[in-house]
């Protein structure tokens, strides 16, 4: 009979990918989590990265985050104004190919909007529906409200120091003037438009919904 | 043995899903119990990490007769267990009424169509719908984190299976899966204000019934029910307000500091570390809040969450008195078991028929 204590042998034909001793986490016992044996038992290195999420070590502050969910009603506003003018370019994004525009659109909005918002990208913007914050800077990636973890100080289950962006999105919500938005049930995030422009969807749509009420008042 | 089956019971077999009723969506007890006004009580079954089918069934055997529905968590806490599906296919096998519930964390919209289709095939009646805790949370941090729906569109899609009879692409199914559709709500977490609306959202998107978190506040929790029938939210869900004993003041103090989510008044604590058994006094105030939150109107059910002290659900459940003396399903040999029993005695009894004995003896 082996040892207990010893793994059993490995089955693959070549035999375990590292020389080194595999560490196994013991049970956790009482009142420690399974987590917080498994970092304790993690081996040791001079590197220890900080203690975040992947998502959040991309980003390094986020008080203009912050700042735009203060300033939600203004950039509503300010939004409604360029929707319109992006809508009126119709013709000219048209003529051009809206294929065409596409690169140095998204470009604009990847610094416009990540700037402003740590905007990732997904091609679907909701920022009208979330009092300008934006949701796809949730860990969770949640786009119909907060998860049940919020901390009581307002702050995120997944990073002790960073504000709920769902908490956020509820206060900008409250100064918009269509923040009732927020009520409404999103579908599933769509990843294969991830990196479009939402800009020039949005702008298509509403041309297309343009066109046919015109010519739905014309017959 | 019971000589009449259980009213919430088919008579053909325990395991079999129950007559339809017109406005019900599920064939299942959870619904009946909820839909007929009755006071329902649902508990939390701790996943075994192991293989073996007997665990599941030792686990249950301990709410039998207590319960109206078992949940089979979904990796809570993301740490690995059993599957929620392969509990919930051994529980509907033994007659039981589980509540799988589906986290977010761990499958993509793809795995997660199957897992319904296949769970409702195998009998589950009641699915809850929820987000998941991060993989941080959990034995597996270095996991990918999927979270390809979230609570809400989960319950968005299931709900487009059962009534549209299609997946979320559109394609459709043979048979749709006939579920009672739920949904977990957190009122004691930040933004206070947009909870209800939260749960409003969640109504939109299909919750029938719903599961909060652990109460153990109770004015933050009228408040709260104040605010949902106000919005005129508590006549179209089921609210099941979730409750639990608390083991020691320590390990209030433990949860209060390392489950997020879960609010514990100070109060609570001094009352623990007051008492002499600490155990005891935490099986006491655990009824003592289910006896006032079952008074606050809008409130349907408890859900008992014991973890590690599941034995404790019966007990906390009678005495609490909130059945009424009504009894819930339990897993009972039926009259025709009874009936193989005693055709089968001979055997115990070393008694075998040979064939050629018989010939003989027929000569």
């Amino acid at each position: 009979m082996a040892d207990p204590a010893t793994p059993p042998p490995s089955t693959t034909a070549s035999g375990p990918a590292t020389a080194a001793p595999q560490v196994v986490p013991p049970a956790a016992t009482g009142a420690t989590t399974q987590a917080a044996v498994v970092r304790k038992t993690a081996p040791k290195s001079d590197y220890l990265p900080a203690d975040v999420s992947p998502q959040r070590r991309v980003q390094r502050s986020y008080s203009v985050r912050l700042w735009s969910v203060r300033h939600s009603r203004l950039l509503e506003w300010v939004y409604a104004r360029f929707a319109d003018a992006f809508l009126g370019l119709h013709p000219l994004w048209k003529g051009l190919g809206y294929g065409r525009v596409e690169g140095p659109v998204k470009f604009v909005e990847r610094r416009v909007k990540g700037l402003m918002f740590d905007c990732r990208m997904c091609g679907q913007c909701v920022l009208s529906s979330t009092g300008m914050s934006c949701p796809m800077n949730c860990p969770k990636q949640l786009r119909n409200g907060p998860c049940g973890g919020v901390r009581a100080n307002g702050n995120c289950e997944v990073e002790p120091d960073m504000p709920c962006v769902w908490v956020k999105a509820w206060e900008g919500s409250r100064n918009m003037v269509r923040g009732d938005a927020i009520l409404k049930v999103q579908n599933p995030v769509d990843q294969s438009l991830r990196e479009t422009s939402a800009w020039l969807r949005v702008t298509a749509q509403a041309a297309a919904a343009r066109e046919k009420a015109r010519s739905g008042e014309a017959a | 043995m019971s000589p009449h089956p259980h009213l919430d019971e088919n008579p053909e077999g325990p395991d079999l899903p129950l007559e339809p009723l017109p406005g019900h969506s599920s064939r299942g007890r959870l619904e009946r119990i909820l839909r007929r006004g009755e006071f329902a009580v649902t508990a939390e079954l701790n996943p075994p990490d192991s293989a073996d089918p007997q665990d599941v069934y030792d686990r249950a055997r301990v709410f039998d007769g207590w319960v109206d529905g078992i949940n089979a968590v979904d990796a809570s806490g993301a740490n690995c267990h059993m599957s929620s599906v392969g509990i919930c296919a051994l529980l509907t096998r033994m007659g039981h009424a589980p509540i799988l519930q589906i986290a977010c964390r761990d499958r993509n919209r793809i795995a997660i169509q199957g897992d319904v289709l296949g769970a409702a095939a195998m009998g589950v009646q009641n699915i809850l719908c929820l987000t998941g805790d991060g993989v941080q949370a959990g034995d597996q941090p270095g996991a990918k984190p999927v979270f390809d729906l979230d609570s809400s569109s989960l319950l968005e899609t299931i709900r487009t299976m059962r009534d549209k009879g299609a997946f979320l692409s559109g394609r459709r199914l043979t048979t749709p899966p006939r579920v009672f559709l739920g949904a977990a709500v957190n009122p004691f977490a930040p933004p206070f204000d947009f909870r209800p609306l939260h749960l409003g959202k969640k109504i939109a998107a299909g919750a029938q019934f719903v599961q909060t978190q652990y109460c153990f506040d109770v004015p933050m929790f009228r408040a709260f029910m104040q605010r949902v029938r106000d919005l005129g939210l508590a006549d179209k869900v089921f609210i099941l307000c979730g409750v639990g004993p608390l083991a020691s003041a320590r390990t209030a103090k433990w949860i209060r500091s390392n489950v997020p989510g879960v609010h514990i008044p100070d109060a609570v604590i001094a009352r623990l570390e007051g008492a002499r058994d600490q155990k005891a006094e935490g099986k006491r105030l655990c009824i003592d809040i289910i006896n006032e939150v079952k008074e606050i109107p809008g409130v349907a059910g408890v859900h008992v969450m014991a973890y590690r002290q599941e034995e404790y659900v019966a007990e906390i459940v009678d005495e609490s008195g909130v059945l009424k003396g009504r009894r819930p399903w339990r897993h009972e040999f039926r009259s025709d078991d009874a009936r193989v029993a005693e055709r089968l005695e001979h055997l115990r009894e070393g008694v075998t028929e040979a064939q050629a004995e018989m010939v003989r003896s027929a000569h």
